[in-house]
């Protein structure tokens, strides 16, 4: 089962947690990733924003979900993006999924990030406490990991 | 059709939506040299190499086709998560 959700208010983990528990006794693993705004150590942040693409950005993840359950033998994937606008410290990202092995949990849990990075409609802008707000630059590293997967 | 902008490439432009019901173009490509024509100061922002492209919410390259009533989005490399 596939969960998705882009929302501006924050995610509580310990809930998200116990819905992958779930009553199904062939669960033997569960793997969770979160992000979270990281401050400018140079230029402390007011905060970041998060625009996305609405509509797509939805199924953008979907689809990196259902590629990661076709890969890999998990039971069910979490995946939450927040948007608007968050201060450093503040939760971005939920990556949860459920396994009967942990390889499977692990390594979905990877990809759907990597995948997503690189994917996902999301655009972040960094507005400083002082001066103009600055549009953060796509990452070569975060292609390169993407690039791992490719078969 | 309908083109959207979003991200730094929105700021640079200027705008967020374009409603282009005349368009000729028949690829993403097309569509592109047609914005540019029509918009000589966007000539250099959309002509950066790392411009994605969307098609109808789904990822496209220069050659897709598109026709009209689709959506069609120019965008920055994203930088979610």
């Amino acid at each position: 089962m596939i969960s998705i959700s882009v929302q501006t208010t924050d995610f509580d983990i310990g809930a998200e947690y116990a819905k992958l528990q779930t009553t199904d006794t062939q669960t033997g693993g569960i793997a969770i990733f979160t992000g979270q705004v990281r401050d400018n150590p140079d230029q402390p942040l007011a905060y970041m924003r998060l625009e996305h693409y609405p509509g797509m950005t939805e199924s953008s993840l979907r689809k990196t979900a259902e590629q990661a359950a076709e890969r890999w033998p998990v039971k069910q994937i979490c995946v939450i993006h927040r948007i608007g606008d968050l201060k450093p410290g503040e939760q971005i990202v939920f990556v949860g999924v459920s396994s009967a092995h942990r390889e499977a949990a692990f390594a979905a849990c990877e990809y759907i990030m990597d995948i997503l990075k690189t994917t996902a409609p999301f655009w972040k802008k960094e507005q400083p406490l002082n001066g103009d707000g600055s549009w953060v630059d796509a990452k070569t590293s975060d292609s390169t990991r993407a690039q791992r997967w490719q078969k | 059709m309908n083109i959207l902008f979003f991200g730094s490439l929105r700021e640079q432009l200027g705008m967020a939506e374009l409603a282009l019901p005349n368009s000729n173009a028949s690829t993403v490509g097309q569509l592109r040299q047609e914005l540019q024509q029509s918009h000589p100061d966007w000539h250099i922002p959309l002509s950066d190499n790392n411009v994605l492209f969307a098609v109808n919410k789904t990822m496209a390259d220069e050659t897709s086709p598109i026709a009209s009533g689709d959506e069609i989005a120019f965008f920055p490399p994203v930088t979610g998560g």
